[in-house]
């Protein structure tokens, strides 16, 4: 086998590349809500994506931390049935809820049997619509929320992440974590929590895809009894955050034996004409595989790291371009060098014509293999809808990233990449680090 | 596991639900080499995963060569006689697909996924890296420091993953279970091109390995791409059966005490030796994985929620484990994280107190009808990932047990009775044989002076 022989099979198989089955429906039920749907009836179960747009940024002010206890409680109790109650009963009938929050969205994920989906979905439909939010579950879920405050405190990764979203957001709802902190989560009452599942659980917010053996008028039922009585609408959206990227590098001291850094600075919109180029650059820079530069520079040339990655972070209110590195204390010096003299190359050079052949091909043909799941497909739909992205999107993704030219890339580059504000913020006790703030 | 996961698990304990396995749609051949071949169909999407498990792992390195095994996997990456290194992941990654390993005690396992329709250039070079390897000094200068890194980011920042290798090493007086996969720092420091290639000419052979292809593929297709590409690799003579250095009687009651000032909560985890599921003996494996769902299952209805979490209150959490997916002996667990305020001895009492309620009142029967009512969804519920199908498939034929052992397992799960649960627990909760570990800050100095 010889390398010639290698590549001229991965080009020949490329001439066929695979497509993504998915036959989507756009579903309204009887009473006006939609659903995205994917009918696979292989196996006898259903997986159902809920999204709540808004998320954990929709906090009232002096309230931090109320949408994600609100999240930690809706399976506590709800209906007839106390928290011990509503866990015996879902056991019961073998049904997944996941309750998460993030800062632009709330996740419900439910995966339920063909065998008794109604009884599954009548007992979900209590937790979203009359939660009991008992005093003894807001204190007992309040202490566990506390519990993961004070282990944050003590990670590394979570120390960056404070400081480098209090650095870039300041005082909007993303510059301080959706767990809020020790004073505000004691602070919360019952009556916080009622507001915010008020605020967060609307109509207004909802996405749903659904994928799995149902019909789509078996859907539509569904769709209305379990979220027929939600409220129309809840507490309104933040606004913009501004961003703030001094540049050069920010230290916090903590003693560790590897430093673990963050760093960015703005990104771009998914509407912006340059989106696509802005994401293949994305990939050869630092998307996370082995071809990245940096991944190759910081990683396979010099051994400094097991693993640096930037991602193009396209928040509901800022678009960032974020990475993460992390090295012993007396080689993060180096590597972050590194990662700033890459930075400034693309920025100035753009990509060369085969690592942006590469990145193209990897992405068209990566993307497929994304649909491969009844609960991935279902979150898949959800996201889609969220991001108000047409239903018809899956099959012309592919096209976006294979026009994007070199040309593309090149101005992408010199416009987003700013080595002047790429910020890093440093958790460890580095040696020898320069242009510290 | 090579290649670096975005996000650390926080994971204190190995969370290895023995979730069970259909039985349909899986085929199994084995090549005139040795090679072993597992098929598992899903024809919904035109994916398929590849890969290629060997029987060597942490627990088959030679004395003071921890790691090498998992140094090794980082190796896999770095070129043949055939491809540069680095070549094995561009290959697949313009593929559009996605590859990596992962090392654990048992094995060491390789993956794709890709399109279906690439299977064939997947099985090529798999293959040719399985005997002809092909290292120099300076590959293995840069990877080592990459492995040096990849234990800071998962042990040494970590007090956790720290105090978890203190008490594995505890646990384990004798075999080398009590090693870390991914080596002693000062072992893994001096590992050296000899070391990694005698692992490899030894362990990397056709006879010592298991072929699994799951999801758009045809079992004949499969087979015949195997005999073509697998099939010429030369088996290593003489391989003989896996037999580690064996455990003493443990007759003394182990506990550990460890201090880190990174600690952001305290706990106490207490691990008893326990058997492992045997090849046509997984009775007492099956009843001890329904007690760790009894026990600690549920934070709202298993036994330690219910007494600690909500009627005594002194946890914050509560958990029992079961490592029972290995190729000799593994642990039963317990493990408790209290709420402020509540030292770690009156949290380790109030643990032994619900365990001796328990051992007295035995198990609720609606609890345990919902366990199997749980167990036997789950069947159903992993049919959605064949990528999950396929690492279980792999996990437990490297661990010692067969095809049959995986197939009759949902069947011993559903018999296993009330009274075998109760029983396995008596023989699983002996304290000669337990390492009980306490973790948290160290006092301050106003405290001690």
């Amino acid at each position: 086998m010889s390398r010639l022989f290698l590549a001229l099979l991965a080009a020949l198989s490329l001439a066929a590349p695979v497509r993504a089955g998915v036959d989507i429906q756009d579903v309204t039920s009887p009473g006006g809500i939609r659903a995205w749907l994917v009918e696979e009836h292989q196996i006898p179960f259903v997986a159902l994506e809920l999204r709540f747009k808004g998320g954990a940024s929709v906090d009232a002010p002096g309230k931090r931390g109320a949408i994600n206890l609100m999240t930690g409680l809706i399976e506590e109790g709800a209906g007839d049935l106390d928290a011990r109650g509503f866990a015996a009963a879902q056991q019961a009938l073998a049904a997944k809820y996941e309750f998460d929050v993030y800062d632009d969205a709330l996740n419900i994920s439910a995966r339920f049997l063909t065998e008794n989906r109604d009884q599954a979905v009548a007992l979900l439909r209590t937790a979203l619509i009359e939660p009991r939010f008992d005093q003894d579950a807001v204190d007992r879920v309040r202490g566990q929320v506390l519990s993961i405050i004070r282990s944050d405190l003590k990670d590394p990764d979570e120390i960056a992440r404070a400081r480098f979203s209090e650095m870039v957001y300041g005082d909007h709802p993303y510059g301080s974590s959706l767990n809020g902190t020790i004073d505000s989560v004691m602070g919360l009452t019952r009556d916080d929590v009622v507001s915010a599942h008020r605020g967060v659980l609307t109509r207004e917010n909802l996405f749903v895809g659904a994928v799995g053996d149902i019909s789509a008028q078996e859907l539509g039922v569904l769709l209305d009894t379990l979220l027929g009585d939600l409220p129309a609408a809840g507490a309104a959206a933040p606004q913009a955050a501004g961003l703030d990227f001094a540049g050069g590098n920010t230290v916090v001291d903590y003693e560790t034996p590897q430093s673990v850094a963050l760093f960015g600075h703005a990104g771009i919109a998914r509407d912006d004409p340059d989106f696509f180029a802005a994401f293949v650059l994305n990939t050869v820079l630092g998307a996370g595989s082995f071809d990245s530069r940096l991944m190759q520079e910081v990683r396979e040339e010099r051994g400094l790291t097991y693993g640096v990655y930037t991602y193009l972070a396209d928040k509901d209110h800022a678009k960032l371009m974020i990475g993460r590195v992390a090295s012993a204390n007396d080689r993060i010096a180096e590597a972050i060098e590194v990662i700033r003299g890459e930075w400034a190359r693309i920025a100035a050079e753009g990509v060369s014509q085969e690592e942006l052949e590469l990145a193209k091909t990897y992405l068209t043909g990566a993307y497929p293999l994304r649909f491969d799941g009844n609960a991935r497909i279902a979150g898949i739909l959800a996201n889609m809808q969220m991001s108000d992205m047409p239903i018809d999107y899956i099959a012309s993704r592919n096209d976006k990233v294979r026009a994007v030219t070199l040309q593309d890339v090149a101005r992408v580059a010199a416009r987003l990449l700013d080595p002047e504000h790429l910020t890093f913020v440093v958790v460890g006790q580095p040696e020898g680090l320069e242009g510290t703030n | 596991m090579r290649f670096f996961a975005a996000r650390i698990s926080a994971c204190l304990i190995v969370c290895l639900v023995a979730l069970p396995l259909r039985a349909a749609e899986v085929t199994s051949y084995k090549l005139e080499n040795g090679m072993d071949i597992v098929v598992i169909e899903d024809h919904r999407a035109p994916v398929v995963v590849h890969m290629v498990w060997y029987r060597a792992g942490a627990a088959d390195e030679p004395p003071g060569k921890s790691g090498i095994a998992h140094f090794l996997e980082h190796l896999l990456f770095k070129g043949t006689d055939d491809m540069e290194p680095g070549e094995f992941s561009s290959v697949v990654a313009s593929n559009g697909g996605s590859d990596n390993a992962f090392t654990s005690w048992d094995y060491t396992a390789y993956h794709q996924r890709i399109a279906a329709d690439r299977l064939e250039l997947m099985m090529r070079m798999e293959a040719d890296r399985m005997r002809d390897l092909r290292l120099s000094v300076d590959d293995i200068g840069t990877e080592r420091d990459v492995i040096i890194e990849e234990r800071n980011t998962r042990v040494e920042n970590d007090p956790g993953a720290l105090f978890g290798e203190q008490r594995r090493a505890t646990m384990f007086m004798n075999h080398p279970y009590g090693i870390p996969v991914i080596g002693w720092r000062h072992e893994a420091e001096a590992l050296g091109l000899e070391d990694a290639l005698a692992f490899y000419r030894k362990y990397y052979a056709p006879n010592n390995a298991i072929l699994i292809v799951a999801g758009d593929v045809e079992p004949e297709a499969v087979l015949e791409l195997a005999r073509a590409h697998y099939g010429p690799l030369q088996p290593t003579p003489g391989l003989g059966p896996r037999q580690r250095p064996t455990e003493p009687p443990h007759l003394a009651e182990r506990r550990l005490l460890y201090e880190d000032p990174r600690v952001g909560e305290p706990y106490v985890v207490r691990s008893y030796l326990a058997p492992e599921r045997d090849p046509g003996a997984q009775r007492e494996g099956a009843a001890l994985t329904l007690l760790a769902e009894v026990l600690g299952g549920n934070g709202a209805t298993s036994v330690l929620g219910r007494k600690l979490q909500f009627e005594t209150q002194k946890a914050i959490y509560t958990s029992a484990f079961y490592q029972g997916l290995a190729l000799d002996d593994g642990a039963f667990g317990l493990f408790i994280v209290p709420v402020p305020g509540v030292a770690l001895q009156e949290a380790e009492d109030a643990l032994d107190a619900a365990v001796a309620e328990f051992m007295a009142e035995g198990i609720d029967p609606d609890q345990f009808a919902r366990i199997k009512m749980q167990l036997r969804a789950s069947q159903i519920y992993a049919q959605d990932s064949v990528q999950s199908l396929a690492r279980r498939y792999g996990s437990a034929l490297t661990s010692g047990l067969t095809l049959e052992d995986v197939e009759a397992w949902p069947d011993i799960l559903q018999s296993v009775t009330q009274a075998e649960v109760m029983a396995a627990a008596e023989r699983a909760f002996d304290r000669r044989r337990a390492v009980t570990g306490w973790i948290s800050k160290p006092p301050s100095p106003e405290v001690t002076q």
